[in-house]
């Protein structure tokens, strides 16, 4: 596994662009290791009721399939046309200009040209032409027409899951063609025959039955918690109070699991966990935490729409049975364009919540009014904004920092100026990465929907590659030493990634900034950061970086 | 859905822009130009050249017939027939073809022409050679 | 050789036999007035089956592709356009999609040398792709000419201006610009030799072309190299065409005698692309209007989109939660809704 990936330079030499001699319908597929997450456990499907749990293994040639499974797809696909316009249309209107294939941060990282946008949709489309349209079935493969052969659906699962949803080719598409959309359907359609990924069915499952992705139990997350609780009182001097299911507090708050389990999200948790402790001492702020709604992200969205809208249900049951105001929702990326485009039209509405409005400022978030539902960078922004948070951003000197946008808050939300204006606020020196690499045309982590896995780590470095590439950048430019994101893939993905291509760059998610400089009442010296590391050391470290 | 309605409209719209030469002649039968000649232009038969090169290359020819009296100063034309005549629009072809309204006008309107001789050459005047 | 291109080749190649071959056997009212009525009336009915079949299909989640800062507190500037919160920006947004291509006009090449990956603007796709359609659009409406009688006003200004640029070089062997050169036709046919070349040269683009994509572009050059020649070259007698279009449009089909073969060949060419159009990727005419990444509004957690199939799902419900970890929940403290005394109880009196 891991002794098996290229070095870096290995990697991008590798790297040719040029595609192969044969056509594309007749090069077969390498389902090559490194590149593809193992297939889901039978058990984590079983429990969610999909269909065909049983194990296999995708370098089997026999993926144990249904008996009819042609008919399955087919059926599928017709009735997915049918309620997707998206889907429909974007099948129909392609002309294949190509300006999103060098878009797709898979394709820049691998040189696979099935990992150019317009042919991962092509695997799809050709089997539409063939089964769906008259030109299709009247001239066939001149027209680009095949049909659905197991080649071709070993083809769909081997792409499909190389595929991060992010959005980026749809940016440039002139009919906004998204391949996110695609990749969806395609993923849809592959459930039905029972082809998932592990690294997405368990969390699913977990998530449906223990509350969050990553399946810890309710008693265990207040652990985890109160493991935080004990390392900020280490570091500030200050014991916090987190509560847990609190009946008629103001705000419901919902973060990635991820964030509690593993470091540095851990620390963005801490910094939540701060945050919420001055707002209650200084301004009588109630936020509570739920463990039955412990999980802001939603894998059930690199599933199938069903299973998105039946995992994100709990954010508005929960906040209903508790009784708050509104919700509240920590860093996290496709989380927030589950949230923004998808909850309150599959959940809503939720006319049993206020509009959200921030009482310590009196701010009324217009921007969440029907979903009622406010991302914390934008309530943290409001309340720098008004001046309520005791801030010494020095404390954050010895971090050169950039801002990593992550896909979806970029290109499913358009948030890019919230998260800036936070970190510009408790960080000195920020310094953003190129133009066409940020904002709408941010890169991928390279392991986003669900492919944030071990096994496939070629894959994950090759697609993690251009953003690598940005911050390096920056490093050498203006020695950046910490990539800033708000989002909990980005904050498991990017260590990694940043370890292979530029080591020395550290990941926080935007809230342990924001901790790092934010003074509690009554608190010590506050002599280290958050991660528990000597500041006057590392000041003196990164002064002699400079110097040198 | 009102996006339907929408979509309907749009459809409409299309389809009268697409179709406007279908209802903008209300079907009306529009009967091609008919040429008149003068008993002149009957009388001589043949014009410079042969009638039908004559109608789809005259302003080729007009456009020598300037080139070569500007540029050359050489007025006299020869057809392969070897009969000559002088390279003037206004004396030789309008001498003849002295109808302009119903000889040349017709059929540029017709086919939405609009040739930049009569910007010099005005109301067939005679020139003072 | 590239079996892609060839075998477009000789499907516009074969048409173009068909016609000839057919206008010389004298089947003139077929090629001139049968097969255009039936392009027209395939490509109605078509256009508007192929749409009506898109708006038929549910839009269940408004899923816009946000390409700027969205509407957010008021001191933050608004991207209106990129993110549209009012029907307003939405139609800019869209205007500005359908007449200006400003996503392609993003259009970035990335380049990967020493390991270091370098965007720069890639600017010829859109220039090539609005040549084309531009001037595609000034040929179709400058043939009103051949559809109206009288012809508007405003087709002759067009025509004006498309001929503006007087372009007359006249040695005795070599005569061009009479009649005026139109530019549209001109910029039409080197767009389209262009877009053509582009798919034959790129390595990517040709990898990903298929026959399809060929096909209309060499039609196309078909169209606008006959339609050149016609004009410039191998002259019909334009009345007589115009007596030919106007019969179709009016309804009282004629073939007047004496138009050139090349005539019906383009004609030909041209009811086939009309016929092709509906059933073809050129139907992006109209997709543009309708993708949802593009024309639905940003302002998805200010306002509800409601989808017209949302379906009950089965969920996991607090209580079945509770049910399964109350006893660790009420050891860890945590709060629950049914407390643990009652079930105890039972225990206890066993």
């Amino acid at each position: 596994m891991a002794d098996k990936l290229l070095k870096p330079k290995e990697l991008i030499d590798r790297i040719g662009y040029q595609p192969p001699q044969t056509d594309w319908m007749d090069t077969p597929i390498d389902i090559r290791k490194g590149m593809y997450c193992y297939a889901s456990n039978p058990k984590s499907v079983a429990n969610l009721g999909f269909p065909n749990a049983r194990p296999w293994n995708p370098t089997e040639p026999d993926w144990k399939l249904p008996e009819n499974w042609q008919q399955i797809i087919h059926d599928g696909f017709k009735e997915r046309l049918e309620r997707f316009r998206s889907f429909k249309v974007f099948m129909d209107i392609c002309v294949r200009c190509g300006a999103c294939a060098d878009k797709c941060h898979y394709f820049i990282g691998t040189g696979d040209p099935k990992n150019m946008p317009v042919l991962r949709a092509e695997l799809l489309r050709s089997v539409y032409r063939n089964d769906f349209t008259r030109m299709g079935k009247l001239l066939g493969k001149a027209n680009g027409a095949r049909p659905l052969t197991l080649d071709v659906l070993k083809e769909w699962w081997y792409y499909l899951f190389q595929c991060s949803e992010c959005r980026r080719c749809s940016l440039f598409c002139p009919y906004g063609i998204d391949t996110a959309e695609i990749t969806m359907m395609g993923r849809e359609l592959l459930n039905l025959v029972g082809l998932n990924i592990d690294w997405i069915a368990t969390p699913v499952s977990n998530c449906y039955m223990n509350g969050n992705h990553l399946g810890i139990q309710p008693h265990a997350f207040k652990d985890m918690l109160d493991f935080f609780v004990d390392d900020i009182e280490e570091r500030t001097g200050v014991r916090v109070k987190p509560e847990y299911m609190k009946k008629g507090a103001d705000i419901l708050f919902i973060t990635p699991s991820g964030d509690v389990f593993a470091d540095p999200g851990t620390y963005t948790a801490m910094g939540y966990l701060m945050l919420f402790h001055y707002l209650k001492e200084k301004y009588g702020l109630e936020v509570t935490w739920s463990t039955y709604a412990s999980e802001g992200g939603n894998f059930g969205f690199f599933t199938s729409h069903e299973t998105m809208k039946r995992l994100n249900a709990k954010m508005y049951a929960e906040a209903k049975r508790l009784g708050v105001k509104w919700i509240l929702g920590g860093e996290c990326g496709h989380m927030w364009r589950v949230i923004n485009q998808y909850m309150d039209t599959m959940n809503g509405p939720a006319d049993f919540l206020d509009v959200p409005v921030n009482p310590i400022t009196g701010t009324r978030f217009e921007q969440a009014r029907s979903t009622k539902m406010v991302h914390i960078v934008e309530f943290t922004a409001d309340l720098i904004r008004n001046r309520k948070l005791d801030l010494t951003p020095a404390r954050n000197d010895y971090l050169k920092v950039t801002y990593h946008d992550s896909c979806n808050p970029s290109r499913g939300m358009g948030f890019f100026d919230e998260p800036r204006y936070v970190i510009q606020n408790v960080c000195n020196h920020f310094y953003d990465m190129p133009a066409s690499t940020i904002r709408e045309q941010t890169f991928c982590c390279g392991s986003g929907a669900g492919l944030n896995a071990g096994e496939n780590m070629e894959l994950r470095m090759s697609g993690g590659m251009p953003r690598a590439n940005a911050v390096k950048h920056v490093r050498d430019a203006h020695g950046v030493n910490m990539l800033a994101c708000i989002c909990a893939i980005d904050r498991a993905a990017l260590p990694a990634l940043m370890d292979y291509w530029l080591p020395g760059v550290q990941v926080a998610g935007t809230h342990e900034l924001v901790a790092n400089a934010l003074n509690l009442p009554g608190q010590n010296d506050r002599a280290t950061n958050l991660r528990g590391d000597d500041l006057e050391e590392l000041k003196a470290q990164a002064e002699g970086e400079t110097d040198e | 859905m009102n996006d339907k309605k929408l979509i309907v409209t749009g459809l409409v719209i299309f389809l009268i822009i697409v179709l406007f030469p279908f209802w903008y002649n209300r079907g009306r039968a529009v009967p091609p130009p008919e040429v008149k000649l003068t008993e002149q232009a009957k009388a001589a038969k043949e014009c410079v050249l042969s009638k039908d090169y004559m109608r789809s290359e005259h302003m080729q020819l007009l456009d020598l017939w300037r080139e070569s009296v500007v540029r050359e100063a050489d007025r006299i034309y020869t057809n392969p027939k070897g009969k000559q005549f002088v390279m003037s629009l206004s004396n030789t072809c309008l001498d003849c073809h002295s109808n302009k309204a119903d000889f040349c006008d017709k059929c540029h309107n017709y086919a939405s022409v609009r040739p930049y001789c009569w910007d010099c050459h005005i109301d067939n005047p005679k020139e003072n050679s | 050789m590239n079996k892609k291109y060839m075998v477009s080749f000789i499907a516009v190649f074969g048409l173009f036999l068909i016609a000839w071959a057919g206008v010389s056997i004298g089947l003139q009212w077929v090629f001139g007035v049968i097969i255009p009525y039936l392009a027209v009336l395939v490509f109605a009915t078509g256009f508007v089956r192929r749409v009506l079949g898109w708006s038929r299909s549910a839009v269940p989640f408004a899923i816009p592709t946000t390409g700027g800062q969205a509407k957010s507190f008021p001191w933050i500037r608004h991207a209106r356009f990129d993110c549209p919160d009012s029907r307003f920006d939405l139609w800019v947004r869209m205007a500005l999609e359908i007449l200006t291509f400003r996503s392609l006009f993003r259009n970035t090449r990335m380049k990967l040398s020493g390991g270091k990956l370098s965007y720069q603007l890639e600017i010829f796709l859109w220039v090539g792709a609005l040549a084309f359609h531009y001037a595609f659009l000034t040929v179709i409406l400058r043939h009103t000419r051949f559809f109206t009688e009288p012809v508007p006003w405003c087709v002759q200004l067009l025509e004006n201006v498309d001929s503006f640029f007087r372009l007359e070089i006249i040695y005795p062997q070599f005569q061009f610009g009479l009649p005026a050169v139109y530019l549209s036709g001109i910029v039409l046919l080197a767009a389209v030799v262009y877009l053509a070349l582009r798919r034959i040269v790129i390595p990517s683009v040709r990898y990903i072309s298929l026959a399809s994509d060929f096909f209309p572009l060499l039609l196309i050059f078909g169209i606008a190299f006959t339609g050149i020649m016609m004009r410039y070259v191998t002259k019909i007698d334009i009345n007589a065409a115009k007596q030919l279009t106007m019969g179709l449009v009016t309804f009282h089909p004629t073939v007047p005698a004496g138009i050139g073969a090349i005539f019906y060949i383009h004609l030909f060419f041209v009811s086939v692309l009309l016929a092709y159009f509906p059933y073809s990727k050129l139907m992006h005419l109209a997709g543009v209007f309708l993708s949802p990444t593009r024309n639905m509004l940003a302002s998805t957690r200010s306002y509800r989109h409601v989808n017209p199939w949302n379906y009950p799902v089965k969920v996991h419900t607090y209580e079945e939660y509770e049910e399964e970890f109350r006893e660790k929940m009420v050891e860890a403290g945590l709060p629950v809704d049914k407390p643990l005394e009652a079930s105890a109880e039972a225990a206890e009196k066993e």
